[in-house]
């Protein structure tokens, strides 16, 4: 009861507004801590205040941040509400920054839950309440249970049992000391054991990236000079099918400007208007905006004119590009060539050669798309993925702990001390499949070494 | 009538009855045998990992059992030293003649303290409260309060081979009612098996073919109150062998001639996880080569010899071949031959925190009748038993320590919430909040209770207070102090192979580097104080991150504990509780939320719905 929670409380999907709601103790600081802007903590109750939230002084969104002191709020604890302006994408990453911080995802109903046991809302609406928990519970419940049926079940659970195997040691080693055959566990032993850890856990957190692009799609910006062809390829690629554009839902006006659907992931292609619209020349091409849109995407697909010559612009703003994934197009084929493409340093197989005006290379195109990500494989695979925020914040507080671990092994603590680390990583672990129990480490301990008067 | 009976005179019963008797309460230790009050019919030692900080936190609360111990080991070692503060811990070989003597001695010397030859074989029982006892002959003995302390006396059954035979563990008389007796109050009664290895005659033993397992060259106690009273160079050694090949076979061959593989085949009793005997061992370890063996002497008096790691409920002549195979063995003679016992506990689900049942009121039950294992875990339940004996009969509330208070807590807490299956041994494991219970601390964390209840006298309490004192100045003195960095500090850095600090930092900076400990810095420094109190700082500063984190833990913890559940909750009444859940908390019958929390089988929304309908029935403050 004494966590301070967080969840987003607007309905996910439609909607140019998403807001995150903190409720507890914390939910001023924890807030604070992420937000660039007026400093939270000496601003008057009953305040909204103008801001970004920023993650390494990177802005993620610009926000709204309204604050709410105790009593006078719906929980009666302090409370932050984060109107959130970018989408879901946003939305769910200024979520996991929360959580990273020290704020808890709320259970269902949780907020509603704290409004009764504080006496804000009265027993009628908190009968209710104990409905929705309790059902809410039940198939959250399943569904975290089918939700782990997976590969990355299995990962945690490997994980889990490199773990036990390692504390059972451990505490054999300190219960029975005077037993020469068991191992003893030193920092030298426990070094690769962590490693191995740690590149597991790097593993699945790499999975479920994937998983992001299931549930999410790709964000797809198109980048290029004016009149290379940008709104003619979003077009293109949304014209093909129209229908899936009306039915994708998690989509804002926002930022997506169009979506179109490949081997039924979604592909959100985000709003570059402002480079489309700059109708000066080579000067304006729109970088700061560029970057802004380099900076959310996924895929870049980076324009280029058949016809003309490459400046010095375009091999600055490349260099961006190349930061993350991206496809470079050269369009216009149907042109004479004055492109030169060395200054690029690109391999044969980023560039696709395309004329939209006569329909050529967009089949190339989503080729591509389904190439760079693996799409033919995600969709036969049928795999699950560890999708929610909460999973991911658990596993990220994982990696946290193993580096002090490892500083503790390099700084000599004794093992005792680093046990406690190693057990809570394995407990922290135990949340995402709900499997933690001091038995399990007892049973492993007798089970694996014999021991006895 | 006696304010205080006290059933079994084992170690247990000799801590209830000496806190009941120090606080002058009239009391009555009735046994079945009074050659065997605080024996020690099965290994010879007191402490061991987590058991060694119980003993300690027995002597913090006023109990007496660190004090016989210091007074009569035969040797004692620190263990786990280099493994972390937290999991250090004492181990003394007891002296098998001496402690108990010692013990009588104590218990003799209290006024108010009783001691009575005696089988008890049911309880006076009226209107569901306990009235006192009647013996076996009939004799009714009235008391206000009686704590049963019974060890493995209740239908006791030693089994040896294809032979099952009611007796003790020294082939006395067990008790054959009383535990039916308890039944028909409600008690639900389980069956529990434990074993016992041979005894062997020391004179008849190579020790050439032996590694031999010194006591520490440093000296220890167990109590704070004690200074040692023995020579470092008189401790007695343990020694060290292992089975061969050959042993294994004549287990394998034998095998279904023991009580366990076969030859009896009415076992119900549930032997202990961490204690198999030597047949279980060969046969769920098949491939282990060899398993390690103690051999511990008994006693200065007499000439039996402990050997630890054979515990085995084969026939007496199979026993002498397993025993002769062994290297060092070959013409050892055994003077007793082990055993298997099954017997009769209570589930201690049935128990309030303060040890009082739930269903019979002013019955403490306290030790092996709980369901534990081990010396020190009996002997803690008794001296909790006693002292909420007395605070009872006071009119006060009882003492009751928490998860983050003590291991003491901790044993108490696992049995009466999550029962137990097999005879329950304390582990450093059980213990989530093991850096606060330290075998270092054990005075500071529960002086202050000894001393409230009565057990700790002023002069004891002054001594803890000016400790308290003395830690706070050391830390003030070591965060205002610096070390000034001259020519021979320099030296003493290079000579130790550390590197130098940049600019000027306090002691309590330096001492959390790693690579400096107290003793490098006393070089460096004069730091007028004594060491036990240099030793505690050390480990308080040094883990200070890691301390401070099990605190805030524990305070979490501790907010659950004070939402309070009341005891005429009516499970049945709330709805959308899952039904494994509610028949727990039936069983149970958690008293906080905290405790219905580590109830398994009880889930997070189960503590939802609860925490929902308790506020609802009983308002706000719950």
């Amino acid at each position: 009861m004494e966590d301070t929670i967080c969840a987003i409380a607007t309905s996910s999907g439609i909607g140019a507004i998403s807001i995150i709601r903190i409720s507890g103790e914390d939910a001023i600081p924890i807030a604070n801590k992420i937000f660039k802007g007026k400093d939270l903590t000496k601003v008057p109750t009953h305040t909204i205040n103008y801001g970004h939230i920023v993650e390494n002084d990177k802005v993620i969104d610009e926000v709204l941040v309204s604050v709410m002191k105790s009593p006078a709020s719906f929980t009666t604890e302090d409370v932050v509400e984060v109107n959130c302006h970018g989408g879901i994408a946003t939305t769910n990453k200024v979520l996991e920054l929360l959580l990273t911080n020290g704020c808890r995802l709320a259970e269902r109903g949780e907020f509603t839950k704290r409004a009764y046991l504080n006496n804000r809302i009265d027993s009628l609406e908190a009968e209710s309440v104990m409905d929705l928990i309790n059902a809410n519970t039940e198939i959250q419940r399943k569904m975290a249970i089918n939700g782990l049926e997976g590969k990355v079940s299995n990962l945690i659970n490997s994980l889990r049992a490199d773990m036990v195997e390692v504390i059972s040691n451990i505490n054999v080693n300190i219960d029975y000391p005077e037993y020469d055959d068991v191992l003893e566990i030193t920092n030298g032993v426990l070094s690769p054991k962590i490693k191995k850890v740690k590149e597991k856990i790097e593993e699945i957190l790499k999975e479920s990236e994937n998983g992001k692009i299931i549930k999410n799609g790709i964000n797809i910006a198109i980048i290029g000079k004016p009149n290379v062809g940008k709104s003619s390829l979003l077009n293109a690629l949304i014209e093909e099918d129209k229908a899936i554009v009306t039915d994708i839902a998690g989509t804002t006006r926002d930022i997506v400007e169009g979506v179109t659907s490949i081997k039924g992931i979604p592909l959100n292609i985000i709003d570059t208007a402002g480079i489309r619209k700059s109708n000066d020349v080579i000067e304006e091409i729109g970088i700061k905006k560029s970057l802004e849109a380099i900076d959310k995407a996924d895929l870049i697909l980076f324009m280029l004119n058949n016809n003309e010559e490459i400046t010095n612009e375009i091999i600055e703003l490349f260099k961006k590009v190349k930061e993350k994934k991206y496809i470079v197009i050269i369009n216009k084929t149907d042109l004479p060539t004055e492109i030169e493409l060395s200054n690029l340093e690109l391999e044969e197989n980023e560039v696709i050669k395309m004329s939209i005006k006569e329909n050529v290379g967009i089949k190339e195109l989503k080729e591509k798309i389904i190439e760079l990500y693996d799409l033919e494989e995600i969709e036969n695979k049928d795999l699950v993925y560890l999708t929610n925020a909460r999973s991911i914040s658990i596993l990220k507080e994982c990696l946290n702990k193993i580096s002090e671990v490892e500083s503790g092994i390099e700084n000599n603590l004794p093992i005792d001390i680093l046990e406690l680390d190693i057990k809570a990583i394995w407990e922290e672990l135990g949340k995402i499949n709900g499997t933690t129990y001091e038995e399990e480490l007892l049973d492993e301990m007798f089970k694996r070494f014999c021991l006895g008067k | 009538m006696y304010d205080v009976i006290v059933v079994g005179g084992g170690h247990a019963g000799c801590e209830a009855a000496y806190a009941c008797a120090k606080k002058n309460h009239n009391t009555l230790l009735i046994t079945s045998n009074l050659k065997n009050i605080a024996d020690m019919p099965c290994n010879p030692h007191i402490g061991g990992s987590a058991k060694g900080i119980v003993v300690r936190e027995i002597d913090a609360l006023g109990g007496i059992m660190g004090k016989v111990a210091d007074k009569t080991h035969l040797q004692i070692k620190m263990l786990n030293y280099a493994k972390g503060p937290a999991v250090r811990a004492l181990r003394a070989q007891g002296d098998k003649v001496t402690y108990p003597k010692e013990m009588l001695n104590i218990l003799n010397s209290l006024k108010s303290l009783e001691i009575k030859e005696g089988m008890v074989e049911d309880l006076i029982i009226e209107d569901k409260k306990v009235k006192g006892i009647i013996l076996s002959d009939g004799t009714k003995i009235e008391a206000k309060i009686v704590i049963l302390t019974t060890g493995t006396y209740l239908k006791a059954d030693i089994l040896v081979g294809n032979t099952r035979t009611r007796k003790g563990p020294h082939g006395e008389q067990p008790s054959n009612y009383l535990s039916d007796n308890l039944k028909k109050y409600g008690f639900k009664i389980i069956r529990l098996k434990t074993g016992t290895p041979q005894r062997i005659d020391k004179n008849t033993i190579d020790y050439s073919k032996l590694k031999m397992e010194p006591g520490d060259s440093v000296y220890h106690t167990f109590s704070f109150d004690l200074e040692p009273s023995y020579k470092i160079e008189d401790q007695l050694p343990c020694y060290l062998t292992y089975t061969t090949e050959e042993t294994h076979k004549i287990i394998r061959d034998n095998l279904n001639k023991s009580s366990m593989y076969g030859a009896l085949d009415d076992i119900e009793g549930i032997g202990p996880r961490y204690c198999p005997s030597i047949e279980d061992k060969i046969v769920r370890f098949a491939d282990k080569e060899k398993h390690q063996l103690f051999v511990e002497p008994e006693s200065k008096y007499y000439d039996d010899i402990y050997l630890q790691g054979f515990s085995t409920s084969m026939p007496h002549e199979v026993q002498e071949k397993m025993v002769h195979s062994l290297p060092g063995f070959k013409n050892a003679k055994i003077l007793k031959y082990g055993y298997a016992i099954e017997y009769d506990a209570i589930n201690p689900t049935q128990l309030q925190a303060s040890l009082e049942t739930k269903i019979i009121e002013n019955l403490f039950t306290a030790g092996q009748i709980n369901g534990t294992s081990g010396y020190e875990e009996a002997a803690c339940q008794g001296l909790i038993a006693g002292i909420n004996a007395t605070l009872k009969l006071e009119g006060k509330e009882p003492l009751i320590l928490k998860r983050s208070d003590a291991y003491i807590g901790v044993l108490i807490d696992d049995l009466i919430t999550k029962g137990i299956r097999d005879p329950y041994r304390l582990l450093t494991s059980r213990a989530e909040f093991r850096l606060l219970l330290r075998h270092d601390n054990a005075d500071l964390r529960l002086r202050k209770y000894g001393y409230e209840v009565g057990l700790i006298d002023d002069e004891r309490y002054k001594k803890l207070i000016k400790k308290e004192k003395e830690i706070q100045e050391l830390k003030e003195y070591m965060a205002t102090t610096h070390l000034k960095i001259d020519e021979e500090t320099k030296k003493k850095f290079e000579e130790n192979n550390i590197s130098l600090p940049v600019g000027s930092l306090t002691l309590g900076n330096l001492i959390k580097r790693p690579e400096i400990n107290m003793k490098f810095m006393c070089s460096l420094i004069d730091i007028p104080f004594m060491e036990n109190i240099q030793n505690q700082v050390e480990i308080e500063l040094k883990y200070e991150g890691y301390i401070e984190k099990a605190k805030k833990e524990a305070e979490k913890m501790l907010k659950l504990e004070k939402k309070q559940i009341p005891e005429d909750i009516d499970y049945d009444k709330i709805k959308n509780i899952a039904s494994e859940a509610r028949q727990k908390l039936k069983e149970v019958k958690p008293r906080t939320i905290a405790q219905a929390i580590r109830i398994s089988g009880v889930n997070p929304s189960d503590i939802s719905v609860l925490s929902i309908y308790l506020k609802k029935e009983y308002g706000k403050d719950e």
